[in-house]
């Protein structure tokens, strides 16, 4: 019983993580505001190896050059990283997520089930006009999956689209 | 930033914003005065505390005034909108076909000003659920009507293919037999915990003093000194007998307990759903529609499945008030269950259905990662010359690693027409199915030891409940995600719940 019907049906191709099905990127702009994210959480490591190295224990910057280096990394190339990482496929009928570096989360979500529909501005996505789409279903298990990075007329476009189909389904 | 909406975006009453500083004042006015109270002698510091108290109050005035400012509702043509923040934007939209009912909600206070705060109930319910505070009665009302207008208009879509219902027919009851045979099952030494914590509660009514520890060496030295004497048979025996009496107690905890609450089962199919009755001194009555029903588990315990007893509970809709998870038919055996399941719309696997296993990649994984919980701690006990006692955590680990083995070996899923279907346990197996068409999402995680050997975990979303298969192919999470989704396509969620 389970090769059969359903399984056959052509579906829209939906490849996993690693194939090449191409997801739409986020808004570059998104690289930005995660760096200005990750500057904000390296001030205060920074500022702690500038206390221990005043304090002066151990040869002049054997703690403030790795904290430093590692920082430049978390502010420079993390976030670039994690875009690359990111994205998206806005289907007919269905919203699919990609995310996470180390630990990849690749979510899907029919329009079909979303019960409602979240669109966030932090100050900084503010700065440079994007948003964070966030769609809830009724599930337990992972029942709000957030999109950030989006330009806020593609996020605000986005929504209409998947009300639109709600609004389609139940008719 | 808005969309097709029709009405202006609205406020909330200003009179709101009076009811919720009335409502902080009133926390806040004890240790108000408490203060003033203390510091009433001090003379310029008194002044300044009573500034600074002033000043504090004045910003959370323009905060609640800013924030009530940028708070705005539209009753748009198709959902209702929700704009706040003032640093921080957030959006919400909540689209009439999915909101299930309006609460009206009056406090004391707000019902002294007229105001009441309404709340629209979606399908997952609770915290997510969108609420304004305050509206005026009259302006509550009409948007309750608005929203109920609008629900109705929609066409009643049939629900996902249930049976129609014949009055009131009886699924499954269980006899005072059955009940005992449960409860004999149900061994239980709660009661020894209870009797322990009840006589440290009324020790004072007993006739001697049980914390006494020289009373009982006392009384030990007259008669316990005889038994002492009677030798090592006689003590086996008291052994025995001592054990014997502690498994009497738990069967009878357990016969008692499980009597109380499940004398006079019966589980009927009414109109509206299944109805379920029980409980011997307080008798509950709970209806769970069928549309509802979101997933069924048939499971059981080591020792009742030598005599093939198990149970059948279903998963529902997470508001169903309390648990998730109804039991429906709690001690059977398999052939009653069965059409208990199939009356909910569900079908056992079929006998040549192919069982998927999860990747022996992840069977590797996961029993390296068990035993090297043993291993690590053993070459720690190495290195410090323990050389016997490093066998000890190396013991566990291979348990482990064996038990991470037979955990692969029993865990299993297929799909057939309609469902998804998983089992696991070897000892005491338990089988869940889920109708697709009644999932949320379908989410596929990958770990780096995944990525790296291919496999992932696949997280299908249910309402009120988990249902995942870890160590899947990535192959073959394809295959199931395209089937679940296929499904999902054909039923949207409002017309799945107006059965």
């Amino acid at each position: 019983m389970d090769e059969p019907v359903a399984i056959a049906e052509p579906v829209a191709a939906l490849p996993l993580v690693d194939d090449d099905e191409e997801l739409t990127p986020l808004h570059p702009d998104h690289v930005k505001v995660l760096r200005i994210q990750a500057c904000l959480a390296t001030v205060p490591f920074l500022g702690g190896a500038l206390v221990l190295e005043g304090a002066g224990v151990l040869p002049l910057g054997a703690i403030f050059v790795p904290v430093a280096a590692l920082a430049g990394w978390f502010v420079l190339r993390a976030p670039l990283r994690r875009y690359s990482a990111r994205g998206y496929v806005m289907g007919d009928d269905r919203l699919r997520v990609v995310r996470g570096l180390l630990f990849r989360s690749d979510s899907v979500v029919p329009f079909g089930r979303v019960q409602h529909i979240d669109l966030d501005q932090g100050p900084l996505e503010r700065m440079y006009d994007l948003a964070t789409l966030t769609v809830h279903t009724a599930g337990t298990h992972n029942a709000s999956v957030r999109l950030p990075g989006l330009l806020n007329a593609d996020a605000v476009a986005m929504r209409e689209t998947i009300r639109a189909h709600i609004r389609r389904e139940t008719l | 930033m808005t969309g097709a909406a029709l009405s202006e975006p609205k406020r909330t009453a200003p009179i709101g914003l009076l009811v919720k500083a009335l409502g902080g004042l009133r926390q806040s006015v004890a240790g108000i005065a408490a203060g003033i109270f203390v510091l009433r002698d001090q003379g310029p510091i008194f002044w300044v505390a009573l500034a600074v108290i002033v000043v504090v109050m004045l910003i959370q005035i323009v905060a609640a005034w800013l924030q009530w400012h940028r708070l705005t509702y539209h009753v748009g043509a198709e959902d209702i909108r929700l704009e706040s923040g003032v640093l921080a934007r957030a959006a919400r939209s909540v689209p009439y076909e999915r909101i299930q009912d309006v609460s009206l909600e009056q406090g004391p206070l707000a019902r002294l000003f007229g105001l009441v705060e309404v709340r629209f109930e979606t399908g997952a319910g609770g915290a997510d659920d969108l609420s304004l505070t305050y509206l005026t009665v009259p302006e509550g009302e009409a948007l309750r009507e608005l929203v109920r207008a609008r629900r109705d208009d929609l066409p009643e879509a049939g629900g996902a293919g249930e049976p129609a219902a014949p009055p009131a027919t009886t699924l499954f009851a269980m006899g005072p037999r059955r009940v005992l045979t449960f409860g004999l099952f149900e061994f239980s030494l709660a009661v020894i915990a209870v009797l322990f914590g009840v006589t440290q509660q009324f020790d004072f009514l007993l006739p001697f003093d049980i914390w006494d520890f020289d009373l009982w060496q006392e009384n030990l030295a007259g008669p316990g000194a005889q038994l002492a004497g009677l030798g090592l048979a006689a003590q086996v025996l008291g052994g025995l007998l001592a054990a014997a009496s502690l498994i009497a107690l738990g069967l009878a905890t357990g016969v008692v307990r499980t009597s109380l609450r499940e004398w006079g089962f019966l589980l009927e199919r009414t109109e509206r759903g299944f109805r379920r009755r029980r409980g011997m001194f307080t008798r509950t009555d709970v209806v769970m529609p069928v549309h509802r029903v979101q997933a069924m588990t048939l499971g059981t315990r080591l020792l009742r499945r030598l005599f093939g007893w198990h149970g059948l509970s279903f998963v529902s809709l997470a508001q169903d008030a309390g648990s998730a998870n109804h039991v429906v038919a709690p001690f059977g055996k398999v052939e009653e269950l069965w059409p208990v399941a199939r009356a909910a719309g569900f079908t056992p696997p079929a006998d040549h259905a192919s069982w998927h296993r999860a990747c022996p990649a992840y069977r590797f994984d996961s029993m390296l990662l068990a035993a090297m919980i043993g291993v690590v701690p053993a070459a720690g006990l190495v290195g410090f010359g323990y050389y016997a006692f490093a066998l000890i955590p190396l013991a566990i680990g291979t348990v482990l690693a064996l038990g991470n083995w037979i955990a692969w070996q029993n865990a299993l899923h297929t799909l057939d027409a309609r469902q998804i279907l998983s089992r696991r346990g070897w000892l005491a197996p338990r089988l869940d199915i889920a109708p697709r068409v009644k999932l949320q999402s379908v989410d596929f995680r990958q770990g780096p030891l995944g990525r790296w050997h291919g496999y992932g975990t696949l997280h299908l979303g249910l309402a009120g409940g988990t249902f995942e298969i870890p160590g899947i192919p990535e192959a073959r999470a394809r295959e199931v995600r395209t089937a679940v989704l296929a499904s999902i396509a054909e039923a949207d969620f409002s017309a799945l719940n107006r059965g």
